[in-house]
């Protein structure tokens, strides 16, 4: 059997991938699915350590954050239409009208 | 028996309320009714109040009323309620009498502005907040006058707003006053922990109950720092005195209520009324005195060199609370308080007819413009003759006998030196005053001839200028224009009538307090000296600790000649200053050019603005513009984030672009602080 | 089988929901260019039904949903702040929808959705729950913060807002993760007792850190600050309004719960260094902002350091304190908002501090309203934002916080200076261009007489809402 370590290391992996991602990245497209890895190396925390205490709380919260996750993802895409309609650009580094 | 104090504050706020909401669309003789009518009758009450202390039996002293609990958090509370003593008495008195003759005056002085009815709306804030602050019964309702005088302040000393100086000036004000208003405010916070309660009446016993802190600085001690730095801010004492000349961009009455007579007079109040604490911490204490003492002095000396008239009057009202902070340092409570009173009468009175002689001479403040006004102005120059030999302290004026009492208080406790730079600092207000006396009112009249009034524009133009609304600045400047064509004149009666009184009270308001070594009763000391007994604070333990009475034995005959040395010092300076600037003007002319370098570090005032300015205010701006501004948001973080660019174009070309406001540079500060946080717990996890 | 005690102790959300899909379903029936007011009146209606719903509570607390939900003191207290910034907010609403031509009647449901995900952020006691009402207000604030369709600011500020809110989030939520690993449950109650009985592991303290980040980002705390002044200048006036309260209040609700309720471990230096951060970068910042809007962002950042100055003391006198704190700044900066977003006129184009300049004498009972807010704001007496500062400050130095505290009292009186300028630009400055005020309409009225009142209220009477917070500082240690 794979040790939770693995797993707890694995999700931190794909979390900070995920920061990097936010950070480096400049399609807001990309920023955004960044986001989404950071929450499924979550997600994997959560399974694992589910599964380890036998503990059902862990499984329900998965599916509730992939449900918050789909919201979010329907919000966030119309806000990137908003965003792309009036300056024309999906370069995050453009949409810096507000700043100082 | 009540006595229904809470009337006595609530009645200038009603005609704040009547005048600030309506006033604008009333007419002057209204406002003026309503402004007079709510201050009047404070005073009113606050004679009947007088007397019906005089009627209570020392028992019943403090008289205290609680009308509502405020808020109560647990175990601590603090109530809605007054507080009675012979202190609150005399302070009542002052601000009321005081208040009223200024806003008497007022009608006749600001009759030319515009604004008129926000003027009255913001005099009778003032007084409400003033007689809130002297008034209550716990220190957190006193705060609440204590910040509020100091909002009232604020606005009017730019009530001539469209002076950039006089918006200026009150926002300096302000800000001053906050710093020494969060002094104040921790000192309560101490209160509050130790003690658990702000209400005077149980805060007393509970302090009674320390020892005093002689050798190791304790918890009174830093409580008394605390508040020596509130009452620095409020009563313009080094380090915090800058504002007080700067406000005399403000109307002339308001410096005369505000800046002289009551409002700068919070903080030896609220040092007399915590004199448990004081009593108990020397060092703070001694702090009082010598801080108290060198601004005597250090003002003192800048006001020999000034040449607005004004200005000359503000930093004499900074020496002269620089004594009553040396009497309370040297714990004669009841000469601090006293001075304040007098002081109150002819600090009132020299701005009075100093606002007179402006109106005069149609805005002119120069001394150096003036001269021979004598003649012109006979009923000012009289009342400013009572007032000037009042605060040079010469017998029989009411200046002589309180700060007598309080050189005598400072040898006779053994502070010397004290004593010394006070007897000096005496002659120096003698010098200052009597050549203001003589600039203003002896030799030729050296302003614009009234005829060819190509100069008399000018101080038009600046009268002008002191007007507040746009709509209103073109009335005002004919009215003013109106007037300031003609020669010097005397001011209407409604100005002249309150300067009489005041004249008369600076003639014969330090009676009350004569020395026994002058054959006196003292029935000033002996009225007020009760409440600063140990045993009043604790009513039902009033034979555990004895009265801290002085004793009697004290020599007569040495008070006699100290007296007399300070009186001696004091016709020095008349006759210096008769010498320099009546019978030998040019001399002064020679004598500055000889000085030089000192004559001109004076008439900077010691450059303290410039130091203040480079050292505190040009700093922050700096720290926030190229730190924390350029430096760690725009240059640090968006920097580091861009460590990742490859090649030197890119990194520029990002530099570019990548200002602030960018949301990677911003998920970079997340990220930074998430890292720091994350090591920090995992430190603290693993440790 | 679920009682049916348990509906009424999420009946305000239950009946704030309701009011919300009503307003939904009605948006369709109304002609497509008529104004939106009729939906505004529901959701007034709605708020008002959720109050009483609120007011009924008190007799039914308790928990419910199996250990989901906690109804008491300190949930109906920030169910009451929430409810009232949501009733000022549509009422300020009704008028700036119609200046700035925005005819999207989802607009006041979103209102209310958002606030039914800050009042259950303040009752819910089980982390599962409480991730859900924080992604309910926070998304309905991300659609929010871009309602002025046509703004490319807006949009930029709902844009930053979302990605830089689900990057927090996702923080909390590792947070989550780890502390259900640590401590084998998600419920608060559950975690306290594990932090009673048992030694905290290095993942615990971990997961407590990371909780932080995430909460930390949402009440707007340094260094998690730096989105504040951007979305706050690009969101509409009355937007910022509520969040820069609401969501705020009910995120400091939860932060309240996770790091006492529970009794987490090691968090002490850790709010202490956020806090002393928070007040001093929020007010150097704001000394030289030039747009009103931004000038309130970075304040909102400062007062959010003051909050939690209050955290970092003692629990016994820093709870109710912070609880007292969040009531009143949301008095007062809802009401701010409230007079920003009435003069910012078509477009929001006056917002700038020369647009203030003479504002004293073209609209005197506009200028003089926001004047009290702003001097509520500096923390003059008689206002509710004195007796907030003063309440928290004297809690920190009761706690000895000695460093803090006068950090916090320097702090207070930088802050003087900015606030004072606004109000020095409104009465002592003469305008260059006539920014045009119309007239205070019957909504904005209500709402503005709402929050001084209650920034009054606080200042003059404390007294029972001090008592109600101490109250709920009980509830929620118990």
């Amino acid at each position: 059997m794979v040790p939770l370590s693995y797993y707890l290391v694995l999700s931190a992996i794909l979390f900070a991938c995920g920061v990097a991602g936010f950070l480096i990245k400049r399609n807001i497209i990309t920023i955004f699915l960044s986001i989404e890895l950071m929450l499924n190396g979550v997600n994997l925390s959560f399974v694992a350590f589910a599964a380890q205490l036998n503990k059902l709380e862990g499984h329900i919260f998965v599916f509730f954050v992939m449900v918050v996750a789909a919201a979010e993802a329907a919000v966030g895409l119309a806000i990137i239409i908003a965003v792309f309609r009036t300056r024309e650009t999906l370069n995050v580094d453009r949409v810096n009208l507000l700043k100082l | 028996m009540s006595m229904h104090l809470w009337i006595i504050p609530l009645l200038p706020l009603a005609g704040a309320a009547v005048n600030g909401l309506l006033g604008k669309r009333f007419p002057r003789a209204l406002v003026n009714a309503i402004a007079l009518g709510f201050t009047a009758a404070p005073f009113a009450m606050a004679l009947w109040v007088a007397a019906q202390f005089a009627g209570l039996s020392p028992d019943q002293i403090p008289h205290i009323e609680r009308y509502a609990t405020w808020l109560s958090a647990g175990a601590f509370s603090a109530e809605y309620g007054m507080y009675l003593d012979q202190l609150s008495v005399i302070m009542m008195l002052v601000v009321t009498g005081v208040g009223f003759l200024i806003h008497v005056y007022s009608v006749g002085y600001m009759e030319h502005e515009g604004g008129y009815y926000r003027y009255f709306a913001y005099l009778n804030i003032f007084m409400f907040f003033m007689l809130t602050l002297v008034l209550a019964n716990n220190y957190l309702l006193m705060f609440v006058g204590w910040e509020g005088v100091g909002l009232a302040s604020y606005l009017l000393i730019g009530f001539w707003f469209l002076k950039k100086s006089a918006a200026d000036a009150g926002k300096k004000a302000f800000i001053t006053n906050r710093v020494g208003d969060f002094g104040f405010l921790i000192a309560l916070f101490l209160l509050i922990k130790h003690f658990g309660t702000l209400q005077y009446d149980s805060l007393w016993p509970l302090i009674s109950r320390y020892p005093v802190e002689t050798g190791a600085a304790g918890l009174l001690t830093a409580i008394g720092l605390l508040m020596l730095v509130g009452a620095t801010g409020k009563s313009a004492q080094i380090p915090l005195y800058v504002w007080l000349p700067d406000a005399m961009e403000g109307p002339t009455p308001v410096s005369a209520l505000i800046h002289a007579a009551t409002m700068v007079t919070a903080g030896v109040y609220m040092v007399a009324r915590s004199h448990l604490v004081f009593n108990r911490a020397p060092d703070a204490q001694m702090a009082v005195a010598v801080i108290g003492t060198l601004t005597a002095i250090f003002a003192a000396s800048i006001g020999i060199v000034q040449t607005d008239i004004k200005k000359v009057l503000a930093y004499s009202t900074i020496s002269q609370l620089g004594y009553m902070f040396m009497a309370c340092g040297v714990l004669d409570y009841v000469g601090g308080i006293f001075h304040l009173m007098t002081h109150a009468f002819f600090k009132a009175l020299l701005f009075l007819a100093a606002g007179s002689v402006i109106h005069g001479l149609g805005g002119e403040q120069d001394m150096r413009h003036m001269g021979g006004l004598r003649k012109y102005l006979p009923y000012t120059f009289w009342s400013m003759t009572i007032a000037t030999f009042a605060i040079a302290g010469l017998p029989p004026f009411a200046g002589f006998f309180s700060k007598d009492r309080i050189l005598w208080s400072a040898w006779s406790s053994g502070y010397h030196v004290l004593w010394l730079v006070g007897v000096i600092t005496a002659g120096m207000t003698s010098f200052y005053m009597f050549r203001l006396w003589f600039l203003t009112f002896f030799g030729k009249y050296r302003g614009p001839n009234p005829e060819t009034v190509a100069h008399g524009h000018d101080a038009d133009a600046q009268h002008a200028g002191h007007t507040g609304a746009v709509q209103d600045a073109k009335d005002a400047h004919a009215a003013a224009g109106s007037h300031g064509h003609r020669s010097p004149h005397e001011s209407p009666w409604v100005m002249v009538v309150p300067l009489m009184i005041l004249a008369l009270l600076s003639l014969v308001g330090g009676w009350a307090g004569v020395p026994h070594s002058l054959h006196g009763s003292d029935r000033f000391g002996t009225f007020l000296s009760p409440a600063f007994n140990e045993a009043s604070a604790t009513p039902g333990a009033a034979a555990a600790t004895p009265a801290e009475a002085k004793p009697e034995s004290e020599d007569n005959s040495t008070e006699l000649a100290f007296s007399s040395i300070s009186v001696g010092l004091a016709a020095l300076g008349f006759l210096a200053a008769w010498w320099l600037y009546y019978k030998r003007p040019e001399l002064p002319e020679r004598m500055a050019k000889a000085a030089g370098g000192l004559y001109t570090l004076l008439l900077d005032k010691y450059k303290i603005d410039e130091l203040y300015g480079a050292v505190i205010i040009q700093p922050l701006i700096l720290l926030s513009t190229n730190v924390f501004w350029k430096g760690i948001d725009q240059g640090l973080i968006d920097r580091a984030v861009d460590g990742s660019a490859t090649d030197a174009r890119e990194a520029s070309d990002a530099m570019r672009h990548m200002q602030s406001g960018n949301i990677r540079s911003y998920a970079g500060w997340v990220a930074v602080g998430a890292a720091a946080v994350i090591a920090f717990m995992v430190w603290r996890g693993v440790r | 089988m679920i009682p049916a005690v348990d509906y009424i102790r999420i009946l305000p959300e239950l009946v704030l929901s309701i009011f919300g899909i009503i307003v939904m379903m009605v948006d369709p029936v109304l002609p497509e260019q008529s104004p939106k007011k009729p939906l505004g009146v529901i959701a007034v209606i709605g708020v008002l039904a959720a109050l009483a719903a609120t007011a009924y509570q008190p007799g039914f607390y308790g928990s419910a949903f199996y250990n989901t939900v906690s109804v008491d003191t300190f949930s109906v207290f920030f169910h009451v702040v929430v409810l009232l910034i949501a009733l000022v907010v549509i009422l300020i609403s009704f008028e700036y929808l119609d200046v700035q031509r925005i005819r999207s009647g989802e607009y006041y449901a979103l209102v209310l959705f958002g606030t039914v995900g800050m009042m259950l952020m303040s009752a819910a006691v089980e982390l599962v729950l409480i991730f859900i009402a924080l992604e309910i207000s926070s998304i309905s604030t991300y659609i929010l913060a871009g309602m002025r369709r046509r703004a490319a600011e807006s949009a930029e500020a709902s844009l930053k807002y979302f990605l830089l809110g689900s990057f927090a989030t996702a923080f909390f939520l590792y947070g989550v993760a780890l502390i259900f690993g640590a401590t084998g449950t998600t419920n608060v109650y559950g975690i306290a007792h594990y932090f009673q009985t048992q030694q905290a592991s290095v993942l615990a303290y971990l997961a407590v850190g990371l909780m932080f980040v995430g909460l930390g980002f949402k009440v707007a705390s340094a260094p998690f600050h730096v989105w504040t002044p951007d979305v706050y200048e690009g969101s509409p006036a009355p937007v910022v309004a509520l969040m820069s309260t609401g969501p705020k209040a009910a995120a400091f609700a939860v932060l309240l719960r996770v790091l006492f309720a529970t009794g987490a471990p090691g968090w002490f230096w850790m709010v202490w260094v956020s806090a002393a951060l928070s007040m001093t970068l929020g007010n150097i910042g704001a000394l030289v902002q030039q747009n009103v809007k931004r000038l309130l962002a970075y304040s909102s950042i400062a007062h959010a350091g003051y909050l939690l100055v209050a955290f970092a003391a003692a629990k016994q006198v820093g709870i109710s304190a912070a609880i007292f704190y969040a009531a009143s700044y949301a008095a007062m900066n809802v009401g701010a908002f409230a007079v920003i977003g009435h003069f910012a006129s078509e477009g929001e184009k006056y917002v700038t501090l020369d647009d203030y300049a003479g504002l004293g004498r073209r609209s005197p009972l506009l200028a003089a309203t926001l004047t009290i807010f702003l001097l509520s704001l500096i923390g003059i007496p008689v206002t509710g934002g004195f007796f907030a500062k003063f309440y928290v400050f004297s809690a920190a130095l009761q706690s000895n916080l000695v460093g803090l505290t006068i950090i916090g009292v320097i702090n207070s009186a930088i802050a003087a200076y900015y606030y004072l300028r606004v109000i020095v630009y409104m009465y002592m400055r003469d305008e260059r261009v006539e920014a045009p005020v119309a007239r205070i309409p019957a909504g904005l009225g209500v709402g503005l007489a709402i929050s001084l009142v209650a920034t009054i209220y606080l200042g003059v009477m404390p007294g029972r809402v001090l008592d109600y917070a101490i109250q709920s500082a009980q509830d929620l240690l118990k």
